[in-house]
């Protein structure tokens, strides 16, 4: 095996490992980062399809994270007033039907904002992705219906069929099948005819062109694809918070989940996983250490953008850059 | 609405938009010239309006204030030009991203640091304090007057230095060639750096000036930045002139929209609702805008090609 594989199958052993010793030495709150880590790397899987495959730097996922957050978000909320949706549609607490809307919206969502910001490339595709996010994101705040500035909270996390998502562990291994499931997925897109097809428009549009492919087509489905994934993580940190708030669409929010890319290792399987436990320890560990631990955190990021730019899996597996 | 309202209305448009160009223009010579995509701006605005908000409370002049502002946004802009953005200049766009992302994360922090969490107050200057009547018998603040004039005067200054002096020569070669007039004799080194520290000055002048109309605090400068970025990608990429239009073409759009759009919706709705509806579309007219000419012009009103 491939040092790299065996990190694809490592890494998330860390994550399963550390869930589970919490869980035997009764430390909920350790479960709860651990959990928080899985979603933020299922964003962070979802951004990479985008940004690692297709050499798309979206500053405007935050948009779509936003979106399957306010999706549970508005459905449970419907659902714990027992008031319809336009008085029509039921609201509900069961989560696969909230992942299944999730999904949709930010497909969508992802779909439009992707169509008008394809057209650019470079440069412009970064403004203009920030740009459409923010745009959501003043939306969501002066929208006073659910909530506007101050989000709104819900009572109860939501049930899945059969499992008691109340208990820490529970949720947990509900977040860390879904991430799984999706990295075997995307494993298997970027292996695929279609994935293929577009790492040959990042690394040169104008020859996948001259053989009959079509970029912007491409990309515009590796963009929805990408907001899809990385909305249905926006509905379960919805879920783990029991709290949607526009803070969720800001355009920080987008810069940590490219962020955790980057520490992990961009364009690589476990890349993201491997940044979010990376993350999520720094935010532990440097939160108590100082106040001000965002600095830390900037002067971390800068020291691996303009040194070690492979991340953590760079360092381990040796070679620089996966793809190419 | 009365006409003397759209004017007063139309008047904070323009100096919104200043405002706006002030950002934009440093913004988009330092891509123009350097190719860098630099999300500290905002970081640079911000800290204009700390060192005019320290120095203001140390001396009480504003006037000493806004030269302590022009000077520190300059000189952090050159420093931190040297130590980081210049490494970041044959990167590529998603290093730069990062890069600058974590210089926020770091100017943010370090403010809250040496300033607290609690938002600071600037005087308006006993000159520039209170209403002045205009021709035709309209009120309107003579603070907000003076940031129009200064915006207006350092445009035509930062057109008169591009177009007709050697360093603007130099920087226009810049963008075109850099390898080229590197080998003519012109320290490029020297040249960037004074590109960055120019525009960080000019980002330090507009955080300082709109100190005694905002709060000065952490976090100030995004907004403007994200926004900054709309009026760029309108006016095009590494144009000064598309700067200026798409500056005032969102200051006026957002400041005009956020009055009409209720109103408008007031006359087929009842009020509360036409109230919430059009808020919540005032806040996305500016996005839509920017949409709009994307869909005809897809690099800017005086972009190249992109």
């Amino acid at each position: 095996m491939r040092r790299e594989t065996i990190l694809n199958l490592a890494i998330p052993g860390i994550l399963l490992a550390t869930a589970l010793i919490a869980y035997a030495m009764d430390e909920p709150y350790i479960i709860t980062l651990a959990t928080k880590a899985a979603i933020l790397a299922l964003a962070g899987v979802g951004l990479n399809i985008a940004l690692g495959l297709g050499g798309l730097v979206s500053l405007g996922h935050a948009a779509f994270f936003g979106v399957g957050g306010y999706a549970m978000g508005i459905l449970a909320f419907h659902a714990q007033n027992y008031m319809p949706i336009w008085g029509v549609i039921e609201g509900t607490k069961s989560m696969p039907i909230i992942w299944l809307v999730a999904l949709i919206a930010s497909a969508l969502t992802a779909l439009v904002i992707g169509a008008m910001s394809l057209r650019t490339t470079g440069v412009y595709f970064i403004m203009i992705t920030l740009a459409f996010g923010q745009m959501l994101f003043y939306f969501a705040i002066s929208w006073p219906t659910y909530g506007g500035e101050d989000g709104m909270s819900i009572y109860l996390r939501n049930g899945f069929p059969g499992v008691n998502t109340l208990v820490p562990l529970n949720f947990f291994l509900i977040c860390f099948v879904i991430l799984a499931v999706v990295m075997v997925l995307t494993d298997r897109l970027g292996k695929s005819a279609f994935g293929l097809a577009l790492q040959a428009t990042r690394q040169n549009a104008a020859r996948a062109e001259a053989v009959g492919l079509a970029p912007y087509r491409l990309r515009l489905v590796a963009f929805t694809i990408s907001g899809a994934v990385t909305g249905l993580a926006g509905a379960l940190f919805a879920d783990l918070n029991r709290f949607v708030s526009p803070s969720m669409l800001s355009w920080h929010m987008s810069g940590e989940i490219m962020i955790l890319i980057i520490l992990g290792g961009i364009a690589r399987l476990s890349g993201p996983v491997a940044g979010a436990m990376l993350f999520i320890a720094l935010e532990y560990v440097l939160e108590d250490l100082s106040h001000y631990w965002h600095v830390y955190l900037g002067a971390i990021l800068l020291g691996v953008v303009l040194f070690a730019r492979g991340g953590v899996i760079g360092l381990i597996a040796g070679r620089e850059v996966a793809h190419d | 609405m009365s006409a003397a309202l759209l004017i007063e209305q139309l008047l904070n448009g323009l100096q919104f938009g200043v405002m706006l160009f002030l950002m934009a223009a440093g913004l988009t010579l330092i891509f123009g010239v350097m190719g860098l995509i630099n999300l500290a701006h905002g970081s640079l605005y911000m800290i204009g309006a700390f060192a005019a908000a320290g120095v203001a409370g140390w001396t009480g002049s504003f006037w000493l204030a806004l030269m302590g502002a022009l000077m520190a946004a300059a000189m952090i802009g050159a420093l931190v030009e040297m130590v980081v953005i210049r490494r970041l200049y044959d990167r590529d766009h998603l290093d730069q991203v990062l890069a600058t992302f974590a210089l926020i994360l770091i100017f943010s922090e370090g403010t809250r640091f040496f300033f607290g969490s609690l938002p600071l107050y600037l005087d308006t200057p006993d000159l520039l304090s209170g209403p002045t009547m205009l021709p035709g018998g309209i009120e309107y603040s003579k603070y907000r007057l003076f940031i129009i004039a200064v915006g207006l005067a350092v445009g035509a200054g930062l057109f008169w230095l591009i177009s007709r002096t050697r360093i603007g020569i130099q920087i226009r070669a810049g963008e075109a060639d850099r390898e080229m007039i590197a080998a003519l004799g012109v320290d490029i080194r020297k040249l960037y750096t004074l590109v960055f520290a120019l525009g960080a000055a000019l980002a330090g002048l507009a955080g300082a000036m709109i100190g005694p109309i905002q709060s000065v605090e952490v976090g100030m400068g995004e907004p403007v930045l994200i926004l900054a970025f709309v009026v760029i990608v309108i006016g095009g990429i590494g144009s000064i002139k598309g700067a200026f239009i798409g500056a005032l073409l969102v200051g006026l759009t957002d400041t005009l929209g956020r009055i009409m759009l209720p109103q408008l919706f007031g006359l087929f709705m009842d009020a509360s609702s036409a109230t919430t509806v059009g808020a919540s579309l005032a806040s996305m007219t500016i996005y839509i805008l920017m949409a709009g000419i994307l869909l005809f012009k897809p690099s800017g009103l005086f972009g190249g090609q992109s």
